[in-house]
């Protein structure tokens, strides 16, 4: 069973202002010699977050904060929901980039796009992506500027998002929307179409014979 | 003779390997090779285990370490890696493949190597598949006429246990280059030059089709390179259509198919292109004479230049997003706007990677590196090569030889200094000529510095201790 989302949930958002953050930014590649799943949230954004080098040995909570980077601000601290401008989660496949949004607490990332293999890894671990118009982004931008701290509600079944006076639609592939909310082990899914499978797998097997060892 | 139907080489490939939609829609694409490495598989083979199911088809994957392992020397195996951390996952590795029968190919097999130069090299890669690996580079693999793709870990354990990965169809786009490179400038540069066109996202929803004269007139270590950045333009798939080169590649490889087999084959290889008139949803057009010998100077594989342009300016930035991206990479990467890159000494020269370490990449290197010894400006210059297979032939051709008298560290196969996870790495605000693939913040060290290069201009680098113009 994977982790599902609530059909409807509020939060606190923090903007990132940063376009192209790549997965090697989102988990440095220090922290990809974990063999679990869990345990990647106090290395989020590892080399931004702290003034030195840390490692999977290291113990975080003695570690220099960067005062200046906006997650260890005391306003921020809390929030859940993560906004941040085009192309997020670009480069390497890693999966521990999902893994480490969600352990530190990120229900959702609102941005203009994001990169393919990030977007499907995050339905897979219940991380709801939103994608919005680059303007709208800059309008949210300056929103949060004035008032510092932003609340959004997210209507997931609707396929909506509520930002002060403001209703923003969002799309949502089917099959994404049913594993987010379901929270459906994927494989178990898969496998009951496993007839599927195995007819097509018998008719290939005349075509490419010498792919079957 | 009109064809009614005329498909391009991406429909072809999706259609050859479509099972069928689920109940919600998702698209199950059956996969033909599965490669695994050792930092993206724990995890699903622990999700496996936990589900107490096997992999469904034991003959579809091959295994091998290549991401952790230290590239110094490796005599006493597992038990010669003093990082005990990198130790426990390569060790994960071995036990996850003993424990499900999978072939591994271990540490000190001669034919150990880079996921992606292995496979291709081994014959694992063929026209007409479908490929996966759960490493975002298998777009190399493309290059054969293949849809691959990187996966994440989830989509690793589904693969092994369902054969199956769960997409819809991306859009298609073409990328056409015509005529010949500049003396001194190669694939490489080729598909830098058009990431830098295109631009990180430019490929983003897309898997890209590579051809054009250009194309066919690179080998089929080149036409990986260009493959294998495709990703660095966003597509989770670039791919090149089979021809002549292919199949002779692919003729005298241990795992591709022999005698008869292999007719049959070529026969069904040669049916993976794409028809004329085929529907393309993005098209591009380039000159290969636009292009001039490639570095990247900031901290996206986008920020690319020619060697004698300058680095830009704030000014060349319309957007605010733009101008701050531009001016924290320019700060990261310790570079003043408008200077030239020849005017910044190196610290450091990387010879290797899944996009760069083919034995054709060292000859080029040989070449340059011939009889010339390194610029004293460079504390460390290393080679290391794609895998065992590629390091016997340098070793058989003496190209190590000039790589050692020049002042060149001569070492191990693995991914190595491409992303530091093995000892392998950039100090606080080094400066490196690498033939990488990333240049992203941290990459290559915690705060280190990376231009990405072709080989040729990395052995030139060396020697003069900075960037200078090849081209002439």
């Amino acid at each position: 069973m994977n982790k599902s989302i609530s059909n409807i949930f509020s939060g606190e958002a923090v903007f990132l202002d940063k376009a192209n953050v790549d997965t090697d930014q989102i988990i440095p590649k220090q922290f990809l010699k974990s063999i679990k799943r869990t345990g990647f949230g106090p290395n989020l954004f590892d080399a931004w977050r702290y003034l030195d080098k840390g490692d999977l040995n290291s113990d975080n909570s003695k570690r220099k904060l960067n005062p200046d980077f906006i997650l260890n601000h005391d306003l921020y601290k809390s929030c859940n929901i993560l906004i941040t401008r085009e192309n997020f989660g670009c480069g390497s496949s890693r999966e521990h980039a999902v893994w480490a949004l969600t352990d530190y607490g990120f229900t959702t990332i609102i941005a203009p796009s994001f990169a393919d293999i990030f977007k499907n890894n995050s339905y897979k671990n219940g991380l709801l992506l939103i994608e919005i118009d680059k303007e709208k982004i800059d309008e949210i931008f300056t929103q949060i500027t004035e008032k510092q701290i932003i609340n959004i509600e997210v209507d997931v079944h609707n396929q909506f998002i509520y930002l002060e006076e403001n209703q923003i639609p969002f799309e949502l592939d089917d099959f994404k929307k049913k594993f987010l909310l379901d929270g459906i082990d994927e494989v178990g899914f898969t496998l009951q179409h496993q007839n599927k499978i195995e007819d097509f797998e018998k008719s290939y097997k005349k075509t490419v014979p010498w792919l079957f060892k | 003779m009109n064809n009614p139907n005329p498909k391009t080489l991406y429909d072809k490939l999706w259609d050859t390997h479509f099972v069928g939609s689920r109940s919600d829609n998702g698209d199950l694409l059956y996969i033909d090779l599965h490669m695994v490495h050792e930092v993206t598989s724990p995890q699903a083979f622990e999700g496996l285990k936990i589900k107490g199911i096997g992999p469904r088809r034991l003959d579809s994957i091959v295994a091998t370490v290549d991401h952790n392992v230290p590239t110094t020397d490796r005599s006493k195996g597992l038990r010669g890696i003093k990082d005990t951390i990198s130790r426990d996952q390569i060790q994960a590795l071995q036990i996850n493949c003993h424990d499900f029968g999978i072939d591994l190919i271990d540490l000190n097999d001669l034919n150990q190597g880079i996921v992606h130069v292995v496979g291709p090299e081994q014959g694992f890669t063929q026209p007409g598949m479908t490929i996966v690996c759960g490493d975002s580079h298998t777009s190399t693999h493309g290059a054969f006429g293949c849809l691959a793709m990187g996966i994440g870990t989830s989509e690793v354990e589904h693969v092994l246990a369902t054969q199956c990965l769960v997409m819809n169809k991306q859009k298609n786009m073409r990328i056409s280059i015509n005529g010949p490179l500049k003396k001194n400038v190669f694939a490489k540069d080729l598909t830098m030059f058009l990431i830098g066109k295109i631009g990180t996202a430019g490929g983003t929803g897309h898997v890209i089709e590579y051809d054009g004269s250009t194309i066919e007139s690179l080998s089929m270590e080149g036409r990986m390179t260009v493959c294998n950045m495709a990703i660095e333009a966003g597509a989770r798939a670039g791919m090149i259509a089979p021809d002549q080169k292919t199949f002779d590649y692919l003729k005298s490889k241990p795992h591709s198919p022999k005698g008869n087999e292999y007719e049959k084959a070529l026969e069904y290889w040669k049916t993976f292109h794409s028809d004329e008139n085929s529907n393309f949803d993005t098209v591009h057009n380039f000159f290969a004479e636009e292009i001039e010998p490639q570095v990247t100077w900031g901290t996206s594989p986008e920020m690319v230049i020619g060697v004698k342009d300058r680095i830009p300016s704030k000014e060349d930035y319309s957007s605010q997003t733009e101008r701050n991206n531009f001016e924290a990479a320019l700060d990261y990467m310790g570079l003043s706007a408008g200077d030239s890159l020849e005017n910044y000494s190196l610290d450091q020269i990387f010879i290797g990677s899944c996009t760069n370490s083919r034995i054709e990449d060292l000859r080029k290197a040989a070449e340059i590196l011939d009889g010339n010894v390194i610029s004293k400006k460079i504390k460390r210059a290393m080679i290391v090569p794609g895998s065992g297979l590629v390091k016997k032939q340098a070793e058989e051709e003496g190209l190590h030889e000039t790589f050692i008298t020049s002042g060149f560290e001569w070492r191990e196969p693995g991914c190595s200094m491409c992303l530091g996870m093995n000892p392998d790495q950039l100090g606080e605000k080094e400066r490196c000529a690498s033939t990488s693939n990333r240049n992203f913040e941290g990459r290559q060290g915690h705060l280190g510095r990376t231009h990405l290069v072709s080989p040729a201009m990395a052995a030139a680098a060396a020697l003069a201790g900075n960037f200078i113009d090849i081209s002439s």
